[in-house]
C-alpha cells in the first residue's frame, strides 16, 4: 500500500476529530441535562437561603463572598498588610466601576 | 495526490527525527491542554455562577462602620419598605465560625420559618425545631456526621452548643452549601450574641428590575452609612473573578503562553545542520523552492494539529471528566473545606478558535521562516555549510 504514513496520519487525525466531537456533544448534553435538572435545584437554593456568593474559598471573609467584601480589602486587618491568603491571589478584585458611577 | 506524496514524505522526516519530534509534540500538547483548560474551567465556571446567582436578592443592603461592615439597625427596614417599588425587606442574619476542631471555616445562616417546604437539594430538611441544624456536605465530611448526629459549636460566650442534624445538603449543591450551617434566626442571634435589634444586613427585593439602580441609589441617598449592592454587582463580581484575565488564572495562562513562545522561537531562529542538508539534497534533486516550503509547511501542521487536538481531548477529560484536579491544589489556597469543581460543561467556541490560531499558526510559520532562508540559498552551499 502506497502513501501508508500519510493515511495514518490522516486516519489518526479524523479519530481525534471524532473523539473531540464526541466530547462536545456529550458536555453539551451534560450541560442540557444539568441546565434542566441541577440548576432550578441551585436557584431554588439560592432563593430560599438569600446566597450572594459561591462557597468556594472560605479561608478569609472577603474570598468566601467576594461580592460582599469591604471595598479595601484584602488589606482590612492591617492599614498596611499585603495579601496573605493564597486565594486572593486567584480571586480578581470586583468590579465597582458602576458603583462609583452610580454615587457620583 | 502530489500533496499527499509530499505530506507522506514529510511524515518520514519528521519519523527520522522522532524522539526530538515526539517530545515536542508532548511538550505542545501538555502546554495546549493547560491553556485549554484555564479558558473552559474559568468559562464554565462564570456561566454557572451567572445562571444560579440570578436568583440572589436584587439589593443587599450593608452598614459600613469605619469603613467596615457592621450590623444594620432592623429598623431601617421599615424605612426602606417605604420606597416606591420596594416589595419584600428582609433582615438577615448570618456570620462566620472558625471550626478549631477541623481548621475549617463554616458559613452561619439564620433562616426565618425553617421547616417549611424542603428544598430538593437537601436531604432530611431545614431547622424547624429549637437548636436544629442544616449542613452542608463539606461540613459533614470534615466532622463526620450524618442526619441524626449532633454538632457541638463553641457560641460567643465560649459556651458549647449542642445543635442536631436535620438535613445535609446533597454534594451536587457543594458550589452554594459546602460550608453551610443552617440555624434558626433565633438561635443564630443567640449563638453569636448579636444586640437586640441589629441584624447582619438586609435583602430588598425590588419588584421591576429596571428599577434597581434606582432604589439603590434611593436607599445610599437616605442611609449614607450604608452600601447597597445590586444583584447585578453580582453577578459583575462573578464575571471577573472568573475572568481568564484575573489573578493567578492569568499567571497560569501566561506561564504556558510563554512556554510556547520559547519553543516557537527556538524553531524560527534557526534549524539543524542535518535538515539544511536535507533541504539543500532535495534542491539538488530537483525540488523547487515552493515544494520544500510546502514539505515544511506539512511538518508543522502534522505536529502542531496532531498536539493541538491532543491537548484539546486532554483539557475536556481534565476539566468535565476529572473535575479539574490538577488545578485544584493551586486554587485551593489556605481552604480547608474546598469544593470539587463539579461544573456544568460549558464550551467557548470562539475561545478554542483564538487558542488554535494563537498556537497552530505561529508554530507553522517559525518552521517554514528558517526553511525558506535555507531553500533559497544555492543547494551546494547549503549542503557544505
Amino acid at each position: 500500500m502506497i502513501l501508508i504514513k500519510a493515511r495514518v496520519f490522516l486516519a489518526i487525525t479524523v479519530i481525534q476529530v471524532i473523539v473531540l466531537a464526541g466530547l462536545f456533544t456529550w458536555s453539551m448534553s451534560v450541560a442540557r441535562a444539568r441546565t434542566t435538572e441541577e440548576i432550578p435545584q441551585k436557584q431554588e437554593l439560592v432563593q430560599r437561603l438569600e446566597l450572594t456568593d459561591l462557597a468556594i474559598w472560605t479561608e478569609a471573609r472577603y474570598t468566601r463572598h467576594p461580592s460582599q467584601a469591604d471595598f479595601f480589602a484584602p488589606f482590612q486587618d492591617g492599614p498596611s498588610s499585603l495579601e496573605h491568603f493564597p486565594a486572593g491571589s486567584v480571586v480578581a478584585a470586583p468590579d465597582r466601576s458602576r458603583v462609583a458611577a452610580a454615587d457620583r | 495526490m502530489r500533496r499527499l506524496k509530499i505530506l507522506d514524505y514529510a511524515i518520514s522526516s519528521l519519523w527520522r527525527r522522532r524522539f526530538k519530534n515526539l517530545s515536542i509534540i508532548a511538550v505542545f500538547t501538555i502546554m495546549i491542554a493547560v491553556l485549554a483548560s484555564i479558558l473552559i474551567l474559568t468559562h464554565s465556571l462564570r456561566m454557572e455562577a451567572k445562571e444560579i446567582l440570578r436568583d440572589a436578592p436584587d439589593v443587599v443592603v450593608q452598614r459600613l462602620s469605619g469603613g467596615r461592615h457592621d450590623l444594620i439597625p432592623v429598623s431601617m427596614a421599615e424605612a426602606i419598605r417605604e420606597i416606591p417599588g420596594v416589595g419584600e425587606v428582609t433582615p438577615r442574619y448570618w456570620g462566620y465560625y472558625f471550626d478549631a476542631l477541623t481548621g475549617g471555616n463554616y458559613t452561619l445562616i439564620g433562616l426565618e420559618g425553617g421547616g417549611s417546604p424542603s428544598l430538593s437539594m437537601l436531604e432530611g430538611g431545614l431547622p424547624s425545631a429549637v437548636a436544629s441544624c442544616a449542613i452542608g456536605s463539606g461540613v459533614a465530611s470534615a466532622r463526620q456526621l450524618e442526619i441524626g448526629d449532633e454538632l457541638v459549636l463553641i457560641d460567643s460566650r465560649n459556651v458549647g452548643v449542642t445543635f442536631d442534624i436535620v438535613g445535609i445538603f446533597v454534594s451536587e449543591s457543594d458550589i452554594l452549601t459546602n460550608d453551610l450551617v443552617i440555624l434558626s434566626n433565633d438561635d443564630l442571634i443567640e449563638f453569636f450574641g448579636l444586640p437586640d435589634g441589629l441584624a447582619t444586613d438586609i435583602s430588598v427585593q425590588v419588584y421591576n428590575e429596571n428599577e434597581v439602580p434606582k432604589v439603590a441609589a434611593k436607599i445610599k441617598r437616605s442611609f449614607p452609612e450604608t452600601r447597597p449592592i445590586t444583584r447585578d454587582e453580582i453577578l459583575r463580581t462573578y464575571d471577573a473573578v472568573f475572568s481568564w484575565r484575573g489573578g493567578m488564572l492569568l499567571t497560569m495562562f501566561f506561564g504556558a503562553l510563554l512556554a510556547f513562545c520559547i519553543l516557537a522561537w527556538d524553531k524560527a531562529t534557526g534549524i539543524s545542520a542535518e535538515e539544511k542538508r536535507e533541504i539543500g539534497i532535495l534542491k539538488a534533486i530537483g525540488w523547487g523552492t515552493g515544494d520544500v516550503l510546502e514539505l515544511k509547511f506539512w511538518e508543522g501542521i502534522v505536529i502542531s494539529v496532531t498536539s493541538l487536538l491532543l491537548g484539546l481531548i486532554l483539557a475536556f477529560v481534565h476539566v468535565f471528566i476529572f473535575d479539574a484536579s490538577l488545578f485544584a491544589s493551586v486554587v485551593k489556597g489556605w481552604s480547608v473545606l474546598f469544593p470539587d469543581f463539579r461544573v456544568t460543561p460549558h464550551v467557548d467556541l470562539y475561545q478554542i478558535f483564538v487558542l488554535a490560531s494563537l498556537t497552530v499558526v505561529p508554530y507553522v510559520a517559525s518552521t517554514i521562516f528558517p526553511s525558506w532562508k535555507a531553500a533559497i540559498a544555492d543547494p551546494e552551499e547549503v549542503m557544505r555549510s
